[in-house]
């Protein structure tokens, strides 16, 4: 214990010593031979203060030592008879202090944006200081920058093939449906995050990930079972996967003010698509952003269905017509220890829906319409040292329109028109070094309202979900691990038939890391987690009454796996990293459409039992041939063995599930000579099936396609050109993903971009 | 420098013809051939073809063969004889029927009937037909049931119509327009029964009956029966009987007769019946009823007498081994042996089963067929 100097605390501790003395002396004139338990209240005293010196710069630890010599100067002095008394005292007084502090943060947090705007006018250089970053302990997969516009694809659906464990669900073409199936567990086990805040689609649990453009995208990042960073929403903790997607942010250089780039892609499909940033800094603190763009494509394209020693047909894909927009803007702000930002999005489309090809059925009339936007902030601030605040709010709208005007089939024109609120709150507060808890709690509203083409109301429910996560984690030298709680509350409504019963779910996750030797690019890692989704409000309310047996869907995964690093590994090699990851998932309850007496007519049940098997291997090297001459190249690759275990009495019990091959994986060689850049890539998915029953009648064949892309940059001025040809599908090969949804053969594509 | 340059690029170019080899060439998936009993070598009844219908969108509706004299299971037998169809058989198939020679496969999805060489399943013609359902035949004439007949301004859904076939030409030759969504019909004294279902109208769904003349080809009557028609059988008696569907919720499935000479409806039979096969004098029926109100089904077998009019009450499998049968979706009778065949379409997404009963319902074999097996049409007996 370190004796304070300070004037006050000299003062203070003479008080104390005389206080000893005085008792000293009332002892010896009492004659007394017992020594008095109050005779070391002094030492409590100079215990807080000289702590208080100390440490007086967390108001939260000096509230906790208050509490706890307060009890005991209470104790010694015998305000309180007994221990027991003690504790219960100092129990109450802890839980009051701590609300009241968190209360009093909060506080400090909502007005703070307030006092900065005032305060930066005087502050002409404020440092600002990096927020406190969680630190994950399985890191995730990542495609930023750079190396992701360089892969060229149309949408974030074209990226996330590249991730390890990724099967794209792609029916084909530009305005096709692309939805993700991650390790085997569904599609609708998989979280996708827009700027921090989840993505929902209550209707049904799937996110078109086609809809996303990578134009204005900075990062797409991917976490198996969670994002390991205890300072995050609720709703990070409560997908079997989740997906990132974080668009550009500006950041400008000394004496910058305004970024502007705009981009122009066309090529096959009859695609035109230009696009705008734009980013402005309206202070040392606030910049704006801007970024549009109009997709607007015929969707035609060639393919081809053709059996050896049999028919060999090629033909047009039509009715894959679409015209986007898309607007999306914010503000970012900077604060001392904190930062905040607001944006809106708002996208609508038309789009053909090309449908099946089947014999003697080549094209469909089908027809849809998007419209949905949304609002979002965020806030978050390093309220003390110790304790951080995270703010999440948000208001989703989308409608839908679905229209078959094909007369000689069942006319269908359903409108759907979903709504979400949400609000969250996540706290982190530090307990020291190696110690940190958080806790998050959410809010969600969700509407469905669906219409058929005279306008009968067919289903209105109504959804409330609230999720609350607790999470600790510990980070030593060579080890740390992150431990999990969530706690999801399901209530619904139904304005027109029978709601579903509520339900309550308690899930947990941990996540372990630890550095087995010296070497601090060797880890070893590894993640337990119960998760589960809901049935989605299409699950529910298919048909007019809620089903009450339908329960939600579990999924449970485990994984272990190493990550090594080395830098450089030789003049050439400057870094090399390896991932091996062994993975095990088991999805119970699985909710599927199972038949009723007419095949028109399904029943959603929960009877699928799904167990997995899988490796994932991740490789990537950067190179440098030359003082000109860059390469980065990275593998990776998925093995994966999906059984159904549902009844032993199935034809296709223990058989690989539907659309999971066995083998897929990708390759990317990106190279950079002078102002030239090469970009190659490859994706393999191996031989599936495209219904349960492993026959033949089932086989799909693998496919693999590969792209090739050249740019160049010209610098003239402050200006900065950059021209990119590419060819995809450089083989011509004519593959389904979905059965009876062909693909493109070879295609081109050309991409200007002028950033001023 | 250069070296290493080349080195990845060669192993690059390596790796693309590797994968290029991974894939063969896409094959016609030829037929399974499973012997699943003792041959009959002079079988009256040769064999038998089963439609499998395959669920929408997946293009495997597929037809199996039977074969009574080598005792001999042939699935999947159309895409190998007819290797230069485009894309196969089609999608959906919901009738099978052999007539004067030739096989009819109503194929729903596909907007067509598959005429073929009944004796070799070597294709004739295809006769667009959009949204067909059903065939029968009569005079050297087929007619085929149809969902797409013109849209009417009032209605959201298209009235359907019966397209008349002449069988040496194969070419549509007349049309008449019947009531919504019209399924199976039979032919009893010159008229064409038609029962409608309306099943694109819910909840109003068509109750009727079409009467169709066949000489002017023209609706003479409609015979009020119940919602929701489907099946349509006619016996020895100048009667048929019609099956209803029900709404899944309050009505139940159930089975009328109507008298040919009158045209009325004369009988009401509290049974769900699913489908039905007239032979001789017995109809065997199943019935596997869903109900919305209760998320489930229940399934039953029954035989009537259509001589005496009477619901015998009587399950047609004798063994128990209905136990085996998930979701019962075809019947038939083999017209000389009386032995009973029924599909089992299990969940309509993985192949499904075929059971043989002895005529005295013991279970004499079964065996895998395609995806939902759903209609059966024997080889007729040769004269």
């Amino acid at each position: 214990m370190q004796i304070p100097d300070s004037p006050a605390a000299v003062n203070l501790i003479n008080d104390a010593l005389a206080i000893h003395h005085r008792s000293l002396f009332r002892k010896k004139w009492e004659g007394r031979q017992r020594r008095d338990k109050s005779e070391y209240l002094p030492y409590v005293l100079i215990f807080e203060l000289s702590w208080n010196e100390a440490r007086n710069d967390d108001p939260v630890q000096t509230y906790c030592i208050h509490t706890i010599s307060i009890s005991l100067r209470k104790l010694l002095s015998g305000q309180l008879t007994d221990w027991f008394m003690y504790f219960k005292e100092l129990l109450s007084s802890l839980t009051k202090g701590f609300l009241h502090v968190m209360f009093v943060a909060t506080a400090i947090a909502a007005s703070a944006q307030q006092k900065d705007s005032v305060a930066s006018k005087d502050l002409k250089e404020v440092a600002v200081s990096a927020l406190k970053v969680g630190k994950e302990v399985v890191p995730g997969q990542k495609l930023q920058g750079e190396e992701l516009k360089r892969l060229g694809g149309n949408s974030v659906a074209d990226a996330l093939r590249f991730f390890a464990g990724v099967q794209l669900k792609d029916y084909g073409g530009i305005g096709g449906l692309k939805t993700v199936d991650i390790r085997s567990m569904g599609t609708t086990q998989t979280g996708v995050f827009y700027d921090g805040i989840q993505l929902g689609n209550a209707q049904n649990g799937t996110v078109d990930l086609g809809k996303f453009s990578l134009d204005n995208m900075e990062e797409i990042s991917m976490y198996n079972g969670q994002r390991s960073n205890i300072f995050q929403t609720a709703k990070d903790f409560a997908a079997a996967t989740a997906i990132y997607l974080t668009t550009i942010k500006p950041t400008f250089a000394e004496g910058e003010k305004t970024h502007f780039r705009t981009t122009i892609k066309t090529g096959s499909f009859g695609l035109f698509n230009p696009s705008i940033l734009w980013q402005q800094k309206i202070s040392n603190h606030v910049t704006a952003n801007l970024s549009a763009e109009w997709v607007n494509a015929n969707g035609q394209y060639k393919f081809r269905y053709a059996k050896a020693k049999g028919y060999d047909t090629t033909a047009i894909r039509k009715n894959g017509d679409i015209n986007a927009y898309r607007i999306e803007g914010g503000f970012n702000g900077q604060l001392q220890h904190g930062e905040w930002s607001a944006k809106g999005y708002f996208y609508q489309s038309e789009r053909g829906i090309p449908g099946f090809v089947v014999n003697n059925v080549f094209g469909h009339v089908d027809r849809q319409w998007d419209r949905d936007y949304f609002f979002q902030g965020t806030f978050r601030k390093d309220v003390t040292d110790k304790y951080s605040l995270q703010l999440n709010t948000k208001y989703t709208s989308n409608y839908n329109r679905f229209s078959q005007p094909d007369t000689a089939l069942l006319m269908v024109d359903n409108t759907y028109r979903q709504q979400e609120y949400y609000f969250s709150s996540a706290n982190q507060y530090t307990i020291n070094k190696w110690w940190t808890v958080a806790l998050s709690g959410d809010f969600q509203w969700n509407a469905l309202r669906s219409f058929d083409r005279s306008g009968n109301e067919l289903a209105h429910p109504i959804r409330y979900t609230t999720l609350v996560a607790a999470a600790t984690s510990l980070n030593f030298n060579k080890f740390s691990t992150q431990l999990s709680m969530l706690g999801t509350i399901v209530n619904e409504d139904n304005k027109i038939n029978m709601p579903a019963p509520s339900k309550q779910e308690f899930t947990p996750a941990i996540y372990l890391s630890w550095q087995p030797g010296t070497n601090p690019e060797f880890k070893l890692r590894g993640f337990y987690k119960r998760i589960f989704r809901m049935p989605t409000l299409n699950d529910l309310y298919y048909q007019e009454i809620g089903i009450a047996t339908l329960k939600p869907e579990f999924a449970t995964q485990y994984d272990a796996g190493y990550s090594w690093y080395m830098t450089p590994i030789s003049s050439i090699i400057k870094h090399f990293g390896l991932d091996l990851d062994f993975w095990f998932s088991q999805v119970k309850d699985k909710i599927v459409a199972v038949p009723t007496t007419d095949p028109q007519r399904w029943q959603m049940s929960n009877i699928g039992l799904v167990k997995i098997k899988g490796i994932d291997l991740k490789a990537r090297a950067d190179w440098e041939v030359s003082e000109d001459t860059r390469l980065s190249t990275k593998l990776v690759y998925t093995f994966q063995r999906a059984q159904d275990f549902t009844n032993p009495g199935d034809i296709y019990y223990e058989d690989q599930i539907v659309y999971i091959p066995k083998h897929s994986g990708s390759f990317i060689l990106q190279a950079d000579y002078k102002a030239w850049q090469l970009n190659f890539s490859q994706i393999y998915t191996g031989e599936r099936y495209n219904a349960k029953t492993n026959i033949p009648e089932n086989y799909v064949q693998p496919w693999y396609t590969s792209d090739i892309g050249l740019s160049r940059i010209i610098t003239w001025h402050k200006w900065m050109l950059k021209a990119t040809c590419m060819v995809n599908n450089v083989l011509n090969q004519y593959y389904d993903v979905v059965q009876s949804f062909p693909m493109p053969g070879r295609n081109y594509k050309v991409i200007l971009t002028i950033n001023i | 420098m250069i070296q290493y340059s080349r080195t990845l690029l060669s192993l690059t170019l390596l790796a693309t013809l590797l994968l290029y080899a991974c894939r063969k060439g896409d094959q016609i998936v030829p037929p399974v051939e499973t012997p699943v009993t003792t041959p009959v070598p002079n079988a009256a009844v040769a064999g038998f073809y089963l439609l499998n219908e395959g669920n929408m969108g997946s293009n495997k509706a597929t037809l199996d063969y039977f074969d009574y004299t080598t005792g001999i299971y042939h699935k999947n037998i159309y895409a190998t004889i007819n290797p230069n169809v485009v894309k196969e058989l089609g999608d959906v198939g919901n009738d099978v029927q052999i007539y004067g020679g030739k096989l009819y496969a109503v194929i729903n999805v596909s907007n067509k009937v598959e005429v073929m060489d009944a004796a070799t399943t070597k294709r004739i013609k295809q006769i667009d037909i959009l949204n067909c359902r059903y065939v029968v035949f009569a005079n050297g004439k087929a007619y085929v049931s149809s969902y797409a007949g013109p849209v009417q301004l009032d209605v959201n859904a298209p009235i359907g119509f019966v397209a008349e076939v002449d069988t040496a030409t194969l070419e549509v030759t007349r049309k008449v327009t019947v009531g919504f969504q019209p399924e199976e019909m039979a032919v009893v004294n010159g008229k064409l029964y038609v029962a409608n279902s309306g099943g694109y109208r819910v909840p109003n769904y068509d109750s009727t009956v079409s009467v169709i003349d066949l000489n002017t080809f023209t609706e003479v009557k409609k015979i009020n029966t119940g919602i929701n028609l489907h099946r349509l059988k006619a016996d020895a008696y100048g009667d048929i009987y019609v099956s209803s569907r029900g709404d899944y919720r309050k009505v139940p499935s159930s089975l009328y007769r109507i008298d040919t000479k009158t045209d009325e409806v004369v009988q009401h039979f509290d049974l769900p019946t699913s489908d039905i096969w007239i032979s001789g004098d017995t109809a065997y029926l199943y019935g596997s009823e869903f109900s919305y109100n209760t998320n489930s089904f229940k399934i039953s077998y029954n035989m009537l007498n259509v001589r005496t009019e009477t619901v015998l009450n009587k399950n047609f499998i004798t063994d128990g081994s209905d136990a085996q049968i998930k979701m019962p979706y075809a019947v038939a009778v083999n017209p000389v042996t009386k032995e009973i065949l029924v599909g089992d379409a299990k969940d309509y997404i993985s192949p499904g089963k075929l059971f043989c009963y002895t005529s005295t319902g013991q279970l004499k074999w079964s065996v895998i067929t395609g995806d939902i097996p759903g209609h059966i049409a024997f080889i007729p007996v040769k004269k």
